[in-house]
């Protein structure tokens, strides 16, 4: 363990990066209406953010810091360019239906946000821890709403192709408003009420 | 004509950009809780949206097309928006000064707001010509403007009101943004 899984540790719930620190949450509410979706997001979001984190952390100390700003979005927007190419030609049917979300992976600001608070001040072993708890916690939110939407709006549980259960009753008759947009700000709104209610996060 | 009104509608109410396409969450939920402050939000990103996609098009249709190097995009895109932004900075801090006050943080904090990014992609996406993009970005400006001055006018009646502990800040806000998608998906039949 040690301070690898310490830094990995905190990524996952109390600095969960959606629920807690509210960062990321355009893809969050766009792509959660399948779990397919949430776990094409998450592997796309694995590769940037380790990417971005282990480059940023090996030029920290001869990046001026006046121009890192821009130095680290060139960074992140090639690597998101290359992800962006890989997806499209191994995974075309995820590629459509990330769509523009997943070229809009440049703009995350969980990226960017641990380039600068993160990455830029400290070795690369650590920064890879960094960036496997900060994915595991945004997939965990991503998975948490994709799987609540999912099962109420479609009454199904499939993923990837494999159908897993249908819910009785709600397989005929689905509870559409949850994959519809507005579904999405419910459904992260009433998950939120519930972090500040068990006390996982300080109410405001 | 009718074609572009479509868009521009479309844009405004059917796919507005904080509803229903999701762009632009951060100074939503960041921004709107004063309504002077959503406002000059809004005017100064529905004018970045548009010189960006003024600026794109001209790039992608002069340059990227015709040497064949359209995947890159995302780099030249993101580097056009974060120069824009910083020459409209420097342009309204040399002319406006009382302008640029106003704007404070959150001129500079545009580059990354996917709102801009987001519509010059969708400009690629619709393959819409020159006029239509600007068009389109216009609408979507306006619908986001839109937005963000009825939620801070909203929020700001909200901090008065008596919310159960665990729902007050963001989770209220999630759930007031839900009911006004839910609203704004009556005007999903205009067109």
């Amino acid at each position: 363990m040690g301070k690898f899984g310490k830094e990995f540790a905190k990524g996952l719930i109390l600095s969960n990066p959606v629920f807690v620190l509210a960062l990321g949450l355009c893809p969050t509410l766009a792509i959660s209406t399948s779990i397919d979706n949430a776990l094409g997001m998450t592997l796309a979001v694995l590769i940037v953010l380790i990417g971005s984190n282990i480059i940023i952390a090996a030029i920290r100390n001869f990046v001026p810091s006046i121009t890192r700003i821009p130095i680290f979005i060139v960074i992140i927007a090639t690597l998101v360019t290359v992800v962006n190419l890989i997806f499209h030609a191994y995974l075309p049917a995820t590629y459509e239906s990330l769509g523009i979300f997943l070229p809009l992976i440049v703009v995350n600001c969980i990226i960017l946000g641990r380039a600068e608070a993160f990455a830029s001040k400290n070795p690369i072993k650590d920064s890879i821890a960094d960036a496997l708890g900060i994915t595991v916690g945004f997939m965990i939110a991503l998975l948490i709403v994709s799987f609540i939407r999912q099962l109420l709006g479609t009454g199904n549980l499939t993923v990837f192709g494999v159908h897993f259960f249908t819910l009785p009753g709600l397989g005929e008759h689905p509870i559409v408003a949850f994959v519809l947009p507005y579904g999405a700000f419910l459904v992260i709104g009433i998950i939120m009420a519930i972090f500040r209610w068990k006390g996982v996060i300080k109410s405001e | 004509m009718s074609e572009l009104a479509a868009v521009f509608i479309g844009m405004v109410l059917i796919n507005n950009f904080i509803l229903t396409r999701f762009l632009g969450l951060c100074p939503f939920f960041g921004v709107s809780k004063q309504l002077n402050s959503a406002i000059s939000m809004g005017v100064a990103v529905t004018f970045v949206m548009a010189v960006a996609s003024l600026a794109t098009w001209i790039i992608r249709t002069y340059i990227l097309i015709p040497f064949d190097i359209e995947y890159m995009n995302i780099v030249i895109f993101i580097l056009v928006i974060a120069t824009l932004v910083q020459i409209i900075e420097l342009f309204i801090k040399k002319t406006n000064a009382g302008l640029y006050f106003s704007f404070g943080i959150y001129l500079p904090l545009i580059t990354t707001n996917c709102a801009v990014l987001g519509i010059t992609l969708i400009n690629v996406q619709e393959s819409y010509s020159l006029t239509g993009s600007i068009v389109a970005a216009l609408g979507g400006g306006l619908g986001f403007t839109l937005v963000l001055a009825m939620m801070s006018g909203i929020r700001e009646k909200l901090e008065m009101a008596d919310t159960p502990k665990a729902m007050k800040g963001l989770p209220i806000a999630f759930l007031t943004a839900a009911l006004l998608g839910l609203a704004f998906l009556g005007f999903g039949g205009m067109i």
